[in-house]
C-alpha cells in the first residue's frame, strides 16, 4: 500500500497561480505560538458550538455570494441537515450537497451528544463562506462576528470546520 | 474560547497555526468524512474531539487516522479545488476549477432562491 503524504494545497495553488501568471496567493502565516484557552470541563461535559466555513446556509436563508461575502448564517442544530445547503466558489460542492454533514456535521454532533462523547451541542451553529480574498475584511468583519456569536452562546468549545 | 479545528489540508492549517487542530487525510470538500457514511463521520469526530481535547501544546495538529480509502489514489488526481473527475490526472497546473465570483447570492438551486425570497 502506498503511503502518500498529505496533499499540499499551498504548493498546488502556487503552481496554478504561477501557470496563470497571477501574483502568489498570500496564505495566512502565523509562526508565533497561537493564543491558548484551556478547556475548562471534560469533553463529555463540554457544550460544543459548530462553526463551518464551507458555505453552509439553511433553506429559506439568503445564500452567500462568492465575492468576499463576510456574512454569517445562524443554523438551528435541533433539526436534520436535510435543509442545509452549501455554496462556495473554490471547492467541489457536489459531495457536500449530497451530504452536508461532511462540511457541516450537525447530525453527527447531535448523535455524539446522545452517545455521551460531548456534553451538548449549542442550539445554533454558524455558517460562513471562507473563500474571502481580503485578509483585512476577514479579520475586521467576519472573525469578530463569529467571536461575538460564539462567546454569547456560553459554550465550552468551538469546533471549527473549514474546507 | 477554546477552539478545535478539523482539517483535511495539512499545509494550510500548519501555516495558519491554530491552537488545536485534528487532521484527517481526505479530499478537499470532505473535511468531516465520506458522504452518506454516518459511522465514518462519527468516528472521525470522536477521534478528533478526544485527541483534540487532550492537546496541551498550542499549535499541535493531531491526526485522526481517518483516510478516504487504502489506495489513496485520489491524491494523484488532487487539484487545488478537489479531485479531478474527468479522467485527467489533475497535474496540469494551469487548470483553474474555481468558479467565477459573483456579488449576487449563489443558491444551491432555484427553489432555494424562491424560498429565501418568500421568507424575506
Amino acid at each position: 500500500m502506498d503511503e502518500l503524504p498529505p496533499v499540499d494545497y499551498i504548493a498546488l495553488t502556487r503552481a496554478t497561480y504561477d501557470a496563470l501568471g497571477y501574483a502568489p496567493y498570500q496564505w495566512a502565516e502565523r509562526p508565533e505560538t497561537p493564543p491558548w484557552s484551556p478547556l475548562e470541563v471534560p469533553l463529555a461535559a463540554a457544550t460544543v458550538a459548530l462553526v463551518g466555513s464551507g458555505g453552509a446556509y439553511r433553506r429559506g436563508q439568503v445564500a452567500f455570494h462568492w465575492k468576499d461575502d463576510t456574512g454569517i448564517r445562524r443554523i438551528p442544530t435541533d433539526q436534520p441537515a436535510t435543509d442545509i445547503r452549501v455554496t462556495h466558489f473554490a471547492y467541489d460542492l457536489e459531495p457536500a450537497r449530497e451530504d452536508p454533514n461532511i462540511v457541516f456535521p450537525v447530525d453527527r454532533l447531535r448523535e455524539l451528544v446522545d452517545e455521551g462523547v460531548i456534553g451538548g451541542l449549542a442550539p445554533t451553529a454558524i455558517g460562513c463562506m471562507g473563500g474571502i480574498y481580503s485578509v483585512r475584511r476577514t479579520e475586521e468583519e467576519l472573525a469578530p462576528a463569529i467571536v461575538a456569536e460564539v462567546t454569547a452562546m456560553d459554550v465550552d468549545l468551538a469546533l471549527l470546520v473549514p474546507v | 474560547m477554546p477552539t478545535l479545528s478539523l482539517t483535511s489540508a495539512y499545509s494550510i492549517t500548519a501555516s495558519a497555526n491554530p491552537p488545536r487542530a485534528a487532521f484527517s487525510d481526505l479530499p478537499l470538500g470532505n473535511t468531516a468524512g465520506r458522504p452518506h457514511e454516518p459511522e465514518f463521520q462519527r468516528e472521525l469526530l470522536r477521534r478528533a474531539l478526544q485527541a483534540g481535547a487532550a492537546i496541551e501544546e498550542p499549535g499541535t495538529i493531531v491526526e485522526t487516522g481517518m483516510r478516504w480509502d487504502d489506495t489513496q489514489a485520489w491524491k494523484r488526481r488532487a487539484t487545488s479545488t478537489g479531485v479531478s473527475r474527468d479522467g485527467d490526472d489533475g497535474t496540469d497546473p494551469s487548470r483553474d476549477d474555481r468558479n467565477e465570483r459573483h456579488e449576487t447570492p449563489q443558491y444551491q438551486d432555484e427553489a432555494d432562491r424562491l424560498a429565501a425570497e418568500a421568507a424575506s
